[in-house]
């Protein structure tokens, strides 16, 4: 098995580890903490596709070296603007809960 | 193979620390130490580049915002915990990963030979560009809509972000204004600590023409040198109605988008560079969006306006 294969693996198993935290987690804070594991194990998959893409004396693709750093960008713009609601929505309700009924 | 089989092992562990640990706050130190790992990751996969972002913004910017946020929200851990689904719901959730896991680690062990690439081509284009780093130049030359769309979105997050301070609020001062203590040792921290934090951020940012490092990475640390002149109380946070606070946001953008409409009557297309400038071109461009990305990432940490007096 080459190293691009062993860290493949290893971003498949983190998105899998960051949905159950998606999932079972009430706390929302703990939900976009375990967004953002997911986001980590996609970025890890598409750069073994760029590590796997070495060429032309170049140590990966740079193509999508250069949109994972792109990924990475927008993935702290988004997790702003979700840390930026659920600490409105605690401001107003004075708990960060999701549920309708509660 | 060793050191990559024990980094994956504590970049997994950790994870699962992440996931699995009993206090949101201790679930966020979980993360930035998983960002820092995953860090040495990208550079065992040849992408340094990639590496110096994930540990400056995903570990770094990322981890500073949650856990600002971990110690607001603390006291709702308990309640939250009441909500908890139950055993079977757990396990359910835990066999669906399972199997998503299983089908990305299938596609990984499936995937064609050879791989698909453009290294070549990026290499063998290299010289119209003048640049020395084959990431910039697709992120300033070849894909270079995204980048000019990439800072739009940090803008439209900003926004959004502002947007959701109370009427009363707007205009205001975000986050809560931190006291000057000159004998603190924050305060001399950051007083030592700002004079070589900028100038790493500016040789990272120059030094990304020709070797790993750019716009995004150079920012990130005058980001992180911003927010740490403002937790010390060195500096207070700007006002968002700032008229030239709003100036710095978008000049990046602004200069981004007239040297790509530029490139109509230059080079025949949006975002094209003339060979024989593309270097200067791209420089102009680059400096009033690394300052426009170093303003915005800062105040994204920074939140919403919280008071409407400087004290």
């Amino acid at each position: 098995m080459s190293d691009a294969t062993l860290y493949g693996l290893c971003g498949a198993v983190l998105v899998g580890l960051g949905l159950f935290g998606l999932i079972v987690h009430p706390q929302p804070l703990r939900k976009i903490l375990a967004f953002n594991l997911i986001g980590g194990g996609v970025f890890l998959l598409f750069g073994v596709v760029a590590q796997r893409g070495a060429a032309a004396g170049l140590g990966g693709d740079p193509v999508p070296q250069a949109l994972i750093i792109t990924g990475l960008v927008v993935a702290f713009a988004a997790t702003a603007l979700a840390v930026a609601l659920l600490l409105r929505l605690f401001q107003e309700t004075g708990r960060t809960t999701l549920r309708l009924d509660g | 193979m060793a050191f990559d089989i024990g980094l994956v092992t504590l970049v997994l562990g950790v994870a699962a620390w992440t996931i699995g640990a009993r206090e949101t706050f201790a679930a966020v130190v979980g993360f930035v130490a998983h960002g820092l790992l995953l860090a040495l990751v990208w550079v065992r996969l040849a992408a340094p580049d990639v590496a110096m972002t994930e540990a400056a913004l995903g570990s770094g910017l990322t981890g500073g915002l949650l856990l600002g946020a971990s110690t607001r929200l603390a006291r709702t851990d308990g309640p939250a915990a009441i909500e908890k689904p139950s055993a079977i719901m757990r396990l359910a959730a835990a066999v669906l990963c399972t199997l998503v896991s299983a089908g990305l680690a299938a596609l990984v062990l499936l995937m064609p030979e050879p791989a698909p690439t453009l290294a070549p081509q990026v290499a063998a284009n290299m010289a119209a560009t003048g640049l020395g780093n084959p990431v910039t130049a697709v992120l300033m030359a070849y894909r270079a809509i995204d980048t000019l769309l990439e800072v739009v979105v940090l803008l439209l997050a900003l926004a959004g972000v502002w947007s959701l301070a109370p009427d009363r609020l707007w205009g205001g001062f975000p986050g809560p204004r931190h006291q000057d203590d000159p004998d603190s040792v924050l305060s001399f921290i950051g007083q030592l600590l700002m004079p070589v934090g900028i100038l790493v951020g500016i040789h990272i940012f120059w030094v990304g023409s020709v070797a790993p490092g750019g716009e995004f990475q150079g920012a990130t640390i005058l980001a992180a040198m911003g927010i740490l002149a403002m937790m010390a109380g060195l500096v207070g946070a700007p006002a968002v109605s700032g008229r030239w606070l709003r100036l710095v946001l978008v000049v990046g953008p602004a200069v981004f988008f007239t040297i790509g409409l530029a490139g109509f009557a230059m080079a025949g297309g949006f975002l094209a560079y003339p060979e024989a400038h593309a270097k200067m071109l791209i420089l102009m461009i680059e400096i009033p969006v690394t300052l426009s990305i170093a303003a915005t990432l800062a105040l994204l940490v920074a939140g919403p306006p919280e008071r409407t007096t400087q004290r």
